[in-house]
């Protein structure tokens, strides 16, 4: 139902944005997909992000993911180590016409996208009635 | 994968390049992503203070309730498991790529910290430590007197 875009992987750098400085780095965030009776469950990991700096846009039939992070320095100290980096998220996947896009509905919570498609009613299996000769 | 081809014997079965080239496959896509992953879990950063510390991790899906944060001396132990996952009957799973299962890690700090006075936060799934060294343990300045 969901097809992804761009190519797959976890914590993948998908762009850098122009005058970098240290964070400005764009992810791709990891995602579980898994479909339930009728709807598909698309949860993106994007932590960091601040529910009001989500973005989930549908355009056509491909559905964007885009997570603003406001970097992250508690003031008066100084980085010593870093093992991960803060950037910017991320991702997008090719809808089929399966999914009813005005029932999508979006979760954020604890730096986690939850998105719930539905399946669309006419794309639910129909059973066509089979005549006797 | 083209030198081996000259190996003696290797001419007798065409097929083990082939195999050889379907076994690179799928170990590519079987490590695709998995190998950017730290050995050790979750990643932290550090920045450091005065007299203080501050330990950030990313821990995406985690409530408070989840993570459980021990402090001794020179050491922070980080521990915690994420909610489980769908599952039943009526789940097909598509795609896995988020973190599951529990984690346990130690962390070695740069010194003794005040277990008393530690400031541990939880925000849109990173959590925040600041933790501050222990009043005795504070370098003094020491007054130089004139003679």
């Amino acid at each position: 139902m969901a097809q992804e875009l761009t190519a797959q992987g976890g914590r993948e750098v998908t762009r850098g944005e122009t005058g970098s400085s240290r964070t400005a780095m764009t992810f791709m965030p990891a995602v579980d997909i898994f479909e339930q009776g009728e709807v598909t469950v698309i949860m993106a990991d994007m932590p960091g992000v601040a529910p009001d700096d989500m973005d989930v846009t549908l355009e056509r039939q491909v559905l964007t993911l885009r997570g603003h992070v406001r970097p992250h320095a508690p003031e008066g100290y100084r980085r010593i180590a870093a093992e991960y980096r803060e950037g910017d998220y991320e991702r997008a996947f090719t809808l089929s016409d399966e999914v009813d896009q005005d029932k999508i509905k979006a979760d954020f919570k604890h730096g986690v996208l939850r998105l719930e498609l539905p399946r669309a009613a006419e794309a639910k299996p129909k059973k066509i009635p089979v005549k006797a000769a | 994968m083209l030198q081996s081809t000259l190996a003696p014997f290797r001419a007798l079965d065409p097929f083990a390049d082939m195999r050889r080239m379907q076994s690179d496959m799928n170990e590519l896509f079987n490590g695709y992503g998995l190998a950017q992953r730290p050995q050790v879990y979750p990643a932290v950063n550090f920045w450091a203070g005065q007299d203080s510390i501050v330990l950030t991790a990313e821990l995406p899906g985690l409530s408070e309730d989840d993570i459980e944060l021990t402090v001794k001396d020179t050491t922070a132990v980080l521990r915690g498991s994420y909610p489980e996952r769908a599952s039943g009957e009526d789940v097909a799973w598509r795609r896995r790529e988020r973190p599951s299962g529990s984690f346990s890690r130690t962390v070695e700090l740069p010194f003794r910290v005040d277990p008393d006075r530690v400031d541990a936060r939880f925000r849109n799934g990173v959590l925040t430590v600041e933790m501050q060294r222990p009043e005795e343990d504070k370098p003094k300045r020491i007054k130089i007197k004139a003679s």
